[in-house]
């Protein structure tokens, strides 16, 4: 990838609100701070700079205050963390919601999936719901911002890259193929400031009623074979696994041989 | 003993068998020569004849058959009744009551192996809701699929105007609204996939508020096991109407056929799309890790010209990758290796020029959807596997293939310069 150098205008002041969450770390499960949020706050942080035409970086945190994996978000350079103050257990849709109405961002960076709790990735969408403003999934980076039309870079699976253009104000939720966060830093983390804000929400009620267990591991899937006689398993055991016997061109020019190739290449769509 | 058929009833000709034993019977002659080995006895039993077992061979030895058949599928083709394809019995849903509705991938225009494990898991939540269900299938884009019918697709919604071309997942969540509101199904099931499904479903329960399970791994009508917390945990939970499936959540369907009936949408939905869609870039084929890749240039002992094909798969926007021995010989990185002790790839085409197809480096491909064999050997493993096979020198027809896609790039550009202008 090229270094980035983002276009962005200097009249608007562009507001940027990463949501963090607290991670968990995969293997110990010991807290920390989430991989893909904090690669959302390090985006927010490159697309604002050093803060020279005025852009600002709000990260935003809806839960406990007191959650010692904030701080390693503020370790990346951040002067204060916005935290609204609410029962961890409880929907956080709302109030975040109204804050950022209320804050006017512009540009709304999430994680694809929170590392704990039930992550199921449905708080970008949610909150484009609410506010009506669009959602970019999986974004890699941001190229510019131009005009009130900002260009994302989507990441697609296979290691392929999309440009979309999207109006802001929006939301994008910030891939594991973004740039990686920078090191957070212990001093600058314990003198950040918890700008806090209570706030009121339901209590999820639905949850209550879940079980929640440390995860199984799933059952490989078992190659069944259904054969009647002990011939056809021996057959299905040792075979080797024939294709349906495809099209082969043997007396063709090489000509004829080449469009053949290029014209299933083009079908398949593999060329670009 | 050729037209001898395991399959058929034994049946008994009490008068034959009579004359059989009566060995002065003036008949005995004609049904004697025409004794197999295996005779009924008078109490029933099977009698074998030792003289009579076996047949000989085309060099004037005996030979005697102990697979009872079922070696002709591969040889002699005597049992031409095996052989024939089997249609599977078709399960026809008339007036359904109720939907459950799949919106699978479709990468590439066809069903990935995943989007028919849930239209399996579609099947088994009907199995369990009384009155007759069908599987509605809302695939968007243009289709290459043949066999919606043997996935278990009873109703086929294909939405493959231009307006659903292309990441569009405004338009298409437009569609799922009306879908939603025409069909009311019981259930939406989406593939938990980055391939957009799980993007789409995510859209859909916001839009119409249902809580979706994410990272479904175990389903039935009352209650779903999904993974959480970043996969590390299990919740077990009550069956919302919006699932997002993980792979293998259930078997696809193989013993049944279904009719895909096409069915349409009443009105086009149309949205002012506030995302617009600029086209994939272009991304350096050979920074994406080789076992991710989606289209793979491999080079084997075959390759004489290693230039040419670096420029192929330059010009070919393909992954280089290579066989053993051309790592061996070190005309490529190890890193390029293909195969059992190389890289276990899943591209979705594999161009394999000059490789034999050892097991080693078969094992390497077993998960590409189409192969490709460009060999000099009509006869070799690789070529069995392939989808199309060339067979012809390889560097005239690398030659042949480049003047075509540097021909299709020069269009392109064109087309772009025009685009721009
Ligand atoms: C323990 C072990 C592990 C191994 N692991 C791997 C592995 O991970 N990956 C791997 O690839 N191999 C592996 N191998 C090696 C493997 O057994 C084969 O030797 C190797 O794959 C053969 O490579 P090839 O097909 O390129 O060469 P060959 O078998 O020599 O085949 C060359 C092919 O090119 C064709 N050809 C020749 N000239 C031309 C021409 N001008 N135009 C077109 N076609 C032409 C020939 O017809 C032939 O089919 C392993 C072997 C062992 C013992």
């Amino acid at each position: 990838m090229q270094p980035n150098q983002f276009k962005v205008d200097v009249a608007s002041k562009l507001k940027i609100v990463s949501l963090v969450s607290v991670g968990k770390h995969p293997q110990s499960g010991r807290v920390r701070r989430s991989d893909q949020d904090s690669r959302a706050v390090e985006l927010g942080l490159k697309l604002t700079g050093d803060n020279r035409s005025g852009e600002s970086l709000t990260v935003l945190h809806a839960g406990d205050p007191r959650e010692q994996s904030l701080r390693s978000y503020a370790g990346m350079g951040l002067k204060s963390v916005r935290v609204l103050q609410l029962d961890p257990s409880a929907d956080a849709i709302l109030p975040l919601g109204q804050h950022l109405l209320q804050c006017g961002a512009d540009i709304v960076l999430t994680g694809v999936r929170a590392e704990s709790g039930e992550s199921s990735g449905m708080v970008p969408y949610q909150l484009a719901e609410k506010l009506g403003w669009p959602i970019v999934p999986r974004v890699a980076n941001i190229v510019s911002v131009e005009g009130g039309v900002a260009e994302v870079l989507q990441a697609l699976p296979r290691g392929q890259r999309r440009s979309v253009m999207v109006q802001l104000p929006f939301i994008a939720s910030v891939d594991s193929a973004a740039p990686e966060a920078r090191q957070s830093a212990f001093g600058p983390a314990s003198r950040a400031l918890m700008d806090i804000e209570v706030v009121s929400a339901s209590v999820d009620m639905t949850r209550e009623s879940w079980e929640e267990v440390p995860a199984r591991k799933r059952p490989k899937r078992l190659k069944v074979v259904k054969a009647k006689t002990a011939a056809e398993r021996f057959k299905a055991a040792t075979a080797k696994s024939q294709g349906e016997g495809g099209k082969v061109m043997k007396n063709e020019s090489a000509v004829e041989q080449a469009q053949a190739i290029f014209d299933l290449l083009k079908e398949e769509g593999v060329l670009r | 003993m050729s037209d001898h058929n395991s399959n058929d009833v034994l049946r008994r000709d009490p008068r034959a068998e009579w004359i059989a034993r009566n060995r002065l019977h003036p008949l005995h002659g004609t049904v004697a020569s025409s004794e197999t080995a295996e005779v009924r006895g008078p109490s029933g039993l099977l009698r074998k004849n030792p003289h009579k077992v076996g047949f000989i061979g085309p060099n004037g030895i005996k030979r005697i058959d102990r697979l009872k058949g079922n070696a002709a599928a591969t040889g002699k083709g005597r049992r031409s009744g095996a052989a024939k394809d089997v249609q599977l019995p078709l399960h026809k849903v008339e007036n359904p009551d109720f939907y459950i509705v799949v919106v699978p991938d479709m990468v590439g225009g066809r069903l990935t192996a995943h989007d028919k494990d849930i239209i399996g898991q579609a099947h088994k939540l009907i199995s369990g809701i009384d009155g007759n269900g069908a599987v509605l299938a809302v695939c968007f884009g243009q289709s290459k699929e043949e066999h919606f019918d043997t996935a278990g697709v009873d109703r086929l919604l294909l939405l493959d105007d231009e307006s659903y071309e292309g990441y569009c997942p405004e338009q298409r969540l437009e569609a799922l609204v009306q879908v939603e509101s025409a069909y009311k199904p019981q259930f939406w099931l989406f593939p938990d996939s980055v391939n957009g499904g799980s993007d789409l479903g995510s859209r859909l329960a916001a839009r119409i508020g249902e809580r979706p399970a994410v990272q479904v791994w175990q389903a039935d009508n009352q209650t779903v096991v999904c993974r959480g917390a970043g996969g590390t945990t299990d919740i077990t939970r009550n069956t919302p109407r919006l699932l997002m499936l993980a792979e293998e959540c259930a078997d696809p369907i193989d013993e049944t056929r279904h009719e895909a009936q096409s069915v349409t949408l009443d009105a086009a939905p149309v949205v002012v799309a506030q995302l617009r869609d600029r086209g994939q870039v272009a991304v350096d084929p050979n920074a994406i890790s080789l076992a991710e890749a989606e289209f793979i240039l491999s080079a084997g002992n075959g390759i004489h010209n290693w230039d040419q094909f670096h420029s192929a798969a330059s010009v070919l926007g393909a992954t280089e990758g290579a066989s053993r021995v051309a790592v061996d010989d070190g005309f490529m990185p190890r890193f390029r290796q293909v195969g059992a002790t190389g890289t276990w790839v899943t591209a979705r085409i594999y161009l394999a020029v000059g490789i034999s197809g050892a097991i080693q480096h078969m094992q390497g491909i077993g998960q590409c959807d189409k192969v490709i064999a460009i060999n000099t050997d009509a006869g070799c493993d690789m070529v069995k596997r392939a989808a199309l096979s060339v067979i012809g020198d390889s560097e005239a027809i690398l030659g042949e293939l480049i003047k075509l896609a540097e021909d299709f790039r020069a269009q392109q550009s064109a087309g772009g310069d025009r685009d721009a202008a």
